[in-house]
């Protein structure tokens, strides 16, 4: 895995797959590298958590393996499972060639080739690779204590094969929502970075290198409008991840510019709360857009 | 660098001192984030010694004082840890003092006779050593949220056939058939979310709810904040086991005891930080309050909407309803009925054992 020098490598390399990071975030992606940790990151929806996984996985040139929390889920579902319908018809088709040497069929029962590998195993498997555990927050407490024991140690126990152990650890990118408070000793075997929305400038920069067809001037003016959406008390103040969104519906509409007007048709991009639309239909969009980029 | 690192400890502890739990463990990640990065002490400590939100600002606080130069420490005080001991909590109800309170607790067979008449006084006519005996009730009373079925399976006698522990079974028996092993669908308790009133109107009552609250965070799966001019989270405060030093952290915790009550704003400022996140979502939501409200009880009734239709249930428990010829006329109450599932009572032990059974699914009020 490539070895960076410091968190200015990091953010530089990061800052080419199209993902800025901002100071913080730029020396928690070293450490984790570094010492190895996983990164917890929390923060409102939107705000580019899941997205920073998928950057560090091209920053790294590594593939991006990721495990969908969900309540109830276990191991079987996270790390690995046998196959066993290919098992059984393992065991018919000895059974139809005349096999009679049970010891060694059994054996081959348990082969590797069996073994359905899931995300976890998957991350343990590969090598370089970035493991991303998104909304650790919907699982349950069992999983978390699970999912301890294999952070910690990068390695798991199969009864019928042994242990698997990573050479190289994944970088491990984990995501919550804060939903529920996750446990201290899962957070303490972790990096912690809270993410912020970015400010104006931070996310005018974001939008230009997504969305690099739209206009400077659109980009400006969408991106001063979710600005000052957020200082409103909203239910849902929109991330990121709507600025594009929004950006991106007025350019297919072939704007190359917004006027109060259009804005209110197109809100439903940012705002999905209709106490929130109609909260910002209320506000003066057009002294926002007069106050920006005029 | 020995020194280098008694300075890091010593931070270290400010900041435990401050109320980050900076323990061993992120102390260690510290040092050895700050071995990589000796020149970003702020980034590297940050990231390994917080652990939540909350815990930034403080760092944030401790950091400007201790490495931003003496005269700024001068000025900012680090908190200095509580004596472990401290008993505050919000005080009886009309200023009475406790200094006349029995030395001796009750003996055991007194406690048993009184306690019936004790479980239906309301908490605001408590004397002190009534007081001190209702707290030990208060502290075996359990809370669990009515169980709902789960996506999770468990082994089972009857059910639906389990297909993996079936074939691995058959498997055992190289090939031949096998009994069918069956699972069902685990049942959990929902997640019970306590919403205490601390203002004012309120203060006769909340060191028994509070207290109610401290019993009810040992069983899993409980949330519990305050309400008052502020909204704050006390769950961690409230794990400690011993109620006593539990009530200390909580008093510590919440700056807006005795204050006025904007119920509805802060109602909002739950469900945006926490409720709509999913905290409420299917959750029992118990608000504990008397339902006076300062701000518009518009906004109330609208927030209660909301709160309604993310929560599986919404129960309100307040005080003043035993009391003889209570009508829920005070304007934030009457907006906020119609979005509740069961109006409980909540001034004695009995009420609140009652609340526990409604939370349970019990009954309805």
């Amino acid at each position: 895995m490539t070895d960076f020098e410091g968190p200015e490598q990091v953010r530089a390399r990061l800052e080419e797959t199209g993902y800025l990071v901002d100071e913080g975030l730029a020396v928690a992606c070293f450490l984790a590298l570094r010492l190895h940790r996983p990164l917890f990151c929390e923060g409102d929806a939107g705000v580019g958590k899941t997205a920073l996984a998928s950057a560090f996985a091209e920053a790294l040139d590594a593939p991006l393996i990721r495990l969908q929390c969900h309540e109830g889920i276990d191991a079987s579902q996270a790390l690995y499972d046998w196959d066993f319908p290919r098992q059984l018809l393992h065991l018919r088709a000895a059974e139809a060639a005349g096999v009679t040497d049970a010891a060694r069929l059994e054996g081959e029962l348990y082969d590797r080739r069996f073994l359905v590998a899931r995300p976890l195993l998957k991350a343990l498997e590969t090598q370089p690779s970035v493991l991303l555990v998104d909304e650790i927050d919907r699982a349950d407490d069992e999983f978390e204590a699970f999912l301890l024991e294999l952070l910690s140690e990068f390695s798991v126990t199969i009864p019928e094969l042994g242990t698997l152990r990573a050479e190289v650890p994944p970088v491990v990118v984990l995501t919550s929502n804060r939903t529920r408070e996750v446990h201290d000793a899962l957070k303490r075997r972790c990096l912690y970075h809270w993410f912020d929305h970015p400010d104006f400038a931070r996310e005018l920069a974001i939008v230009r290198r997504r969305l690099p067809g739209v206009s400077a001037r659109l980009a400006e003016q969408v991106t001063a409008l979710v600005q000052a959406l957020r200082t409103h008390d909203l239910l849902k103040p929109p991330g990121v991840a709507e600025t594009i969104d929004w950006a991106e519906a007025l350019d297919a509409l072939g704007a190359n510019e917004v006027d109060a007007e259009l804005a209110v048709t197109t809100l439903g991009s940012v705002l999905k709360y209709r106490e929130d639309a109609e909260r910002a239909r209320g506000l003066d969009l057009a002294a926002v857009l007069a106050g920006r980029g005029a | 660098m020995p020194g280098v690192d008694a300075a890091l400890l010593g931070f270290a502890r400010a900041l435990r001192a401050a109320g980050v739990e900076a323990s061993t463990e992120r102390v260690h990640a510290f040092l050895s984030a700050v071995d990589v990065l000796p020149a970003d002490v702020y980034w590297a400590g940050r990231l390994t010694l917080c652990g939540e939100r909350d815990d930034l600002e403080r760092y944030d606080r401790v950091f400007a004082a201790f490495f931003g130069g003496t005269g700024q420490a001068a000025r900012r005080p680090v908190t200095v840890p509580r004596a472990p001991r401290l008993r505050l909590v919000v005080r009886d109800a009309e200023g009475e003092a406790r200094t006349a309170q029995a030395p001796d607790a009750p003996p055991v067979a007194a406690l048993a006779s009184t306690s019936e008449v004790l479980r239906h006084r309301d908490f605001a006519r408590l004397s002190g050593a009534e007081r001190e005996q209702v707290r030990r009730l208060l502290a075996t009373l359990a809370l669990r949220g009515e169980v709902r079925r789960s996506a999770r399976r468990r082994p089972a006698r009857r059910g639906e056939v389990d297909p993996h522990r079936t074939v691995r079974e058959l498997l055992r028996r190289g090939g031949e058939p096998a009994r069918l092993l069956r699972y069902a669908r685990t049942e959990h308790p929902r997640r019970v979310v306590l919403l205490v009133d601390v203002s004012g109107s309120m203060a006769p009552y909340a060191d028994a709810l509070l207290r109610f609250a401290h019993a009810a965070v040992r069983g899993a799966r409980t949330e519990v904040f305050t309400i008052g001019t502020r909204l704050t989270r006390v769950t961690r405060e409230l794990s400690h086991r011993d109620p006593d030093l539990a009530m200390a952290a909580v008093a510590s915790a919440v700056p807006d005891w005795r204050g006025g009550t904007r119920l509805g704003e802060l109602l909002g400022v739950f469900l945006e930080r926490w409720g709509q996140r999913g905290m409420a979502r299917g959750a029992i939501v118990v608000v504990l309050s008397d339902g006076w409200e300062r701000g518009d009880p518009e906004l109330l009734a609208e927030r209660m909407r909301r709160l309604h239709r993310l929560a599986h249930r919404v129960i309100w428990a307040n005080p003043l309803k035993a009391r003889p010829g209570y009508a829920p006329l005070a304007a934030g109450m009457a907006a906020a009925l119609p979005s509740v599932d069961a109006f409980v009572e909540g001034h004695s032990l009995a009420a609140l054992e009652r609340l526990a059974a409604v939370v349970r699914g019990a009954e309805d009020a």
